[in-house]
C-alpha cells in the first residue's frame, strides 16, 4: 500500500483520516478550557475577596493558596488534583452526611484540577483590579447608605472588571495552553488526539505541527476576541 | 558523627507513634533523590534561562527594527512561541525533529548523537521558548526608554551600537527586571514538562518514587515543597538584584513601598 498523503491523513473520517479526531480534540480542549476558566473566575473572586476583607484567617488561607499554586508547576498540581479530586469530593460528601458513591468523570476531574490552578492567578488579577478602584468611591457609596451588596454590584464590580480584563485575557490564553498538560492524565483532548495520530502513523513531526497550528488558531481567535472586549470595556473612558 | 546523628534519628522515630514514624522515615529517605531531581531541574533552568535570554536580545532588536525583513519574522517567532503550548513545542522537537534526525545516517553515526539525550532536547526547547517570551518583554522595555535620551545620544554623535550599549540596554534591563523575575519562576515551573520526555528532573523522580511506593500524598507534596523552596530562593535573588541595580535611584525604604503597591 502506498503511503497516504498528508492531505489524506487530515481527512475527516476514513481509515487514514485523523482530521475528525483532531477536530474533536480541539473542541474538547476549548470545552475544558472554558469550564476550568469559569471555575478559576469563581475561585478568583472568592480568593480576592478573602485577601481584602481584612480578616486575618481569610487572608492567610488565600495567600497560602496563591503562593503555593503559583510556585508549583501546573503539571504537578494537575496530576495531584486529578487523582485526588474523586477522593476529596467523596470525603466532602461524607462530611455533609451523604454516603453515595461519587464517580467523578475524568472531564470534571480535569476541569477541577485546571480550575484550581488558574484560580490562583485569577485571584491576583482580581485583587489588583479591586485595589485599582478609588477607595473614595466606596466610601461615598457607604456615605449615601448603599448596602454591601448594592455597592459591590453597582460601584465595585463594573469598575474593577475594566481593570481586570487585560489580566483575565492573559489567563484565558494560558488556560487554553495549559489544557495540553491534561493530556498526561489521558483525557482525549487536542494534544492526546495528536499523540495518537503521531504514534499510529509515525509522522511525529507532521502531527505535532498540526496540533501546534490548531493551538495557534485558538490563540489568535482569542486574541482578537480579547482586543474587542478591551475596546468594549474602555468605551466612554478618555484615552491618555 | 554521622552514626551519632543516625542513632539520634532512630531514637526520635521510636519515640513517635507508628504511622507518624513510618511517614517521617519515608519522607526523609525520599528527599535525597528529590534533591537529585531538583539539581537536574535547576541545571535545565540555568542553561535555558541564560541561553534563552541571550537569544532574546536579537529577537527583541529585530522586533523593534524598522526593516520589515527583520521585524516580521521576529513577530511570527514570538507569536509561535507564545501562541502554542510548551508541551507541544517540546514534542515537536523531541519526537518530531528527533525522529527525522534519527533517519539521517550521517547524524546517527556521529559522536553527537550518542550524547543527544532528552535533556538536551528539553534544554533547547526551553531556551527557544524563553527567547520568544523574553524577547517580547525586552521589546516592551526598549520601547519604554524615553525617546529624548536616544535623540540626545545621537546628538552627541554616538554610534548606533554605542547608543544601544550605553543608553538603551542598561535602562531596558532595569525596566524589565521585575518581569524577568516572574518569567524565571515560570521557566522553573516549565522544567517539569521535561518529565514527559523522560528527563530525570524533579517531577520525573517524584513519579517514579510514587510508582515504587504507592504513597501518593507523601511523594507529590514533598516535591511541591521543594518547588516552593526553589521559587522562594529565586524570588529573593531577583529582589536582591533589583535593589542592587536600582541602588543609585531610590532609598531602599521608598523602593520597598513601591513594590508593595499592586
Amino acid at each position: 500500500m502506498a503511503e497516504p498523503s498528508y492531505l489524506e491523513l487530515l481527512s475527516y473520517g476514513g481509515p487514514n483520516g485523523w482530521g475528525d479526531d483532531l477536530l474533536w480534540g480541539a473542541w474538547k480542549t476549548v470545552q475544558v478550557a472554558a469550564s476550568a476558566y469559569t471555575v478559576g473566575i469563581v475561585l478568583g473572586l472568592i480568593g480576592a475577596g478573602a485577601k481584602l476583607t481584612g480578616r486575618r484567617a481569610a487572608f492567610v488561607v488565600s495567600d497560602v493558596y496563591t503562593t503555593v499554586v503559583r510556585s508549583v508547576p501546573p503539571l504537578l498540581l494537575i496530576v495531584y488534583i486529578f487523582y485526588r479530586a474523586p477522593a476529596g469530593l467523596q470525603a466532602l460528601a461524607r462530611a455533609f452526611g451523604s454516603d453515595s458513591n461519587i464517580d467523578l468523570d475524568p472531564f470534571f476531574a480535569a476541569v477541577v484540577a485546571l480550575g484550581f490552578v488558574e484560580g490562583a492567578y485569577t485571584t491576583e488579577v482580581f485583587r489588583g483590579a479591586i485595589l485599582a478602584v478609588p477607595l473614595g468611591q466606596i466610601d461615598a457609596a457607604k456615605a449615601i447608605g448603599m448596602s454591601w451588596s448594592l455597592r459591590t454590584r453597582r460601584i465595585l464590580l463594573p469598575q474593577m472588571l475594566r481593570y481586570a480584563i487585560p489580566g483575565l485575557g492573559n489567563i484565558w490564553l494560558f488556560t487554553t495552553k495549559d489544557v495540553s498538560l491534561v493530556s498526561v492524565v489521558s483525557l482525549s483532548e487536542l494534544m492526546n488526539a495528536g499523540k495518537q495520530a503521531a504514534g499510529w502513523t509515525k509522522d511525529y513531526f507532521f502531527f505535532y505541527c498540526i496540533v501546534a497550528l490548531c493551538y495557534l488558531v485558538i490563540t489568535i481567535a482569542s486574541m482578537v476576541g480579547i482586543a474587542r472586549l478591551e475596546r468594549w470595556a474602555d468605551r466612554g473612558v478618555r484615552r491618555a | 558523627m554521622l552514626q551519632a546523628i543516625a542513632d539520634l534519628y532512630q531514637q526520635f522515630l521510636s519515640g513517635l507513634p507508628e504511622p507518624a514514624a513510618t511517614l517521617i522515615d519515608f519522607v526523609v529517605n525520599l528527599f535525597p533523590s528529590l534533591l537529585e531531581g531538583a539539581y537536574v531541574s535547576v541545571q535545565l533552568l540555568l542553561l535555558s534561562g541564560v541561553v534563552g535570554n541571550l537569544l532574546a536580545l536579537p529577537v527583541a532588536l529585530a522586533r523593534v527594527s524598522r526593516n520589515p525583513l527583520l521585524r516580521v519574522p521576529s513577530y511570527l517567532f514570538i507569536l509561535l512561541m507564545r501562541g502554542t503550548p510548551l508541551l507541544v513545542q517540546i514534542y515537536i522537537l523531541y519526537y518530531g525533529v528527533g525522529h527525522i534526525l534519527g533517519q539521517v545516517p550521517l547524524v546517527r553515526s556521529s559522536l553527537l548523537w550518542r550524547h543527544l539525550d532528552a535533556f538536551w532536547y528539553a534544554a533547547v526547547a526551553f531556551a527557544i521558548n524563553t527567547a520568544g517570551y523574553s524577547g517580547e518583554i525586552l521589546r516592551g522595555a526598549i520601547l519604554a526608554v524615553p525617546q529624548g535620551e536616544i535623540d540626545a545620544a545621537r546628538a552627541f554623535g554616538m554610534s548606533k551600537g554605542l547608543i544601544l550599549r550605553r543608553v538603551i540596554l542598561p535602562q531596558a534591563i532595569r525596566i524589565s527586571l521585575p518581569t524577568f523575575s516572574g518569567e524565571t519562576i515560570a521557566l522553573l515551573k516549565s522544567t517539569a514538562i521535561a518529565s514527559t520526555i523522560t528527563v530525570y528532573e524533579l517531577l520525573r523522580v517524584t513519579n517514579e518514587a510514587y510508582a515504587a511506593s504507592y504513597r501518593f500524598d507523601e511523594c507529590y507534596i514533598s516535591a511541591a515543597i521543594v518547588y516552593v523552596a526553589l521559587s522562594y530562593v529565586l524570588t529573593r535573588a531577583f529582589y536582591f538584584a533589583e535593589r542592587q541595580i536600582n541602588k543609585d535611584r531610590l532609598p531602599v525604604k521608598a523602593l520597598k513601598l513601591n513594590w508593595a503597591r499592586p
